[in-house]
């Protein structure tokens, strides 16, 4: 193969530990997202303090800081070590997740207080509400922001290389050392990364364009 | 008791100066990041094609694709240039260069609200471009936008952990440090979690403050 192609090959178990790190973590952080959004707008003060304090933590604090406190502070409290993988899915999971229930209380909140009137003048149960009259609509304004947190989350696995996870970026940096071709293996992980983002964002077009059907 | 109070006190002065050269990245990257992303926002406005095509193109290369590789990137490849910077010079050159990508678009965010009448009226008065931006068009677009860009100051403030990986000796390379010579991790590093958490949070009611203050000059 000609010149940086060559290093492919080399890169390759690198990028499938980045791929999923990216698929656990979107999953982590759709749970999160949800069950913090919904949290926040519940009635009772209790899950919405919790809601709300997780919240503040992890958008809080640095991601980076985040994946090192759960590698190496938290065996030390629990007293079991944790798989790299396990802690690098979590942690990124768990950060976005707190930006996503942002994004997923915004949504809800911007329903117009009259769908929820009719829907109560319907009795309809708040479950059915939510499922049939909410939600249907909420979905449709989270899909774009849930794409750039999506990259952003992309983004952030590359910092899982520093628990020493061999992703792309690690595997990189490897290959760096044995090889020395510094700006063809860095301009090819660049690559590589932008082609996944550009990925990522067709795709959430796609299920944007899918969902919007038959709406106005 | 796992937490031990009196090695956290101890370690909080060191903690302390880390923290200090946090915020020395952070200010120089944020004017950084403001000059560069004001220049990347004209540049794609500009009625070249030769120039604004390159230019989207670029600032989504930047914005799509990891700091971490960013740094690692240019701590590598400067010297091979010839260019030999110390790491923390280096770290708040990436920070800058990556966060301009956001700056950018928060810029072209505000341009979009000024009326097209602004630019006619810009034309008809026979204003340079230079004039029309310099006179009409960024008094209007930028102070809309000026939250949005201290939110992009705290995101920037959050990633300034990464420069860790390129020996720079902030916040969290210090912990690290800390915790390799006592094989305690958790007091540094909660320590410095818990430190984010305060700087962010006080960030987030200065931006709040400046949202208000904003919309009241509005009225």
């Amino acid at each position: 193969m000609p010149a940086p192609l060559d290093l492919l090959p080399h890169l390759i178990g690198g990028l499938w530990v980045t791929i999923q790190v990216t698929l656990g973590g979107t999953l982590v952080a759709f749970v999160c997202s949800f069950l913090a959004g919904l949290g926040r707008l519940s009635r009772d003060p209790i899950v919405r303090g919790l809601a709300r304090g997780y919240i503040e933590v992890f958008r809080g604090t640095s991601a980076l800081v985040q994946l090192f406190w759960f590698y190496f502070a938290l065996p030390l409290l629990l007293g079991v070590r944790l798989d790299a993988l396990v802690v690098g899915i979590l942690a990124l999971g768990l950060n976005i997740g707190a930006y996503g229930a942002e994004v997923v209380r915004g949504a809800i909140a911007a329903i117009p207080r009259g769908q929820i009137e009719a829907a109560i003048a319907l009795n309809l149960s708040p479950w059915q509400r939510m499922r049939h009259v909410v939600l249907p609509q909420a979905l449709v304004a989270m899909l774009p922001p849930f794409g750039n947190l999506l990259i952003e989350l992309l983004k952030a696995t590359a910092l899982v290389s520093m628990i020493t996870l061999t992703d792309l970026t690690r595997a990189g940096m490897f290959l760096r050392d044995e090889t020395l071709r510094t700006a063809e293996i860095f301009g090819l992980l660049l690559v590589i990364y932008f082609v996944l983002s550009l990925g990522i964002t067709h795709a959430v077009r796609r299920v944007e364009r899918a969902v919007s059907r038959g709406m106005s | 008791m796992i937490w031990d109070w009196s090695y956290a006190v101890d370690i909080l002065p060191e903690l302390l100066r880390g923290l200090v050269v946090t915020v020395e990245a952070v200010l120089v990257g944020t004017i950084l990041a403001l000059a560069l992303g004001l220049l990347w926002t004209v540049c794609r406005r500009s009625p070249r094609r030769w120039l604004s095509y390159p230019t989207s193109l670029w600032v989504e290369f930047v914005r799509s694709t990891p700091l971490l590789v960013q740094i690692y990137f240019l701590f590598y490849m400067l010297p091979e240039i010839g260019l030999t910077l110390s790491p923390l010079l280096t770290g708040l050159l990436a920070l800058g260069i990556h966060y301009s990508a956001y700056t950018s678009e928060v810029y072209r965010a505000g341009l979009n609200t000024v009326p097209r009448g602004q630019w006619d009226a810009a034309r008809a008065l026979n204003f340079s471009r230079y004039q029309t931006y310099r006179h009409v068009i960024f008094p209007q677009a930028i102070p809309p936008v000026i939250p949005a860009l201290g939110n992009y100051v705290i995101a920037m403030f959050k990633d300034t952990p990464m420069l860790s990986a390129i020996t720079v000796l902030e916040l969290l390379q210090r912990a690290k440090i800390l915790g390799k010579e006592s094989f305690r991790f958790l007091e540094p590093l909660t320590l410095v979690g818990g430190m984010y958490l305060v700087a962010s949070l006080l960030a987030g009611v200065g931006v709040a403050w400046l949202e208000r203050r904003l919309a009241m000059d509005k009225e």
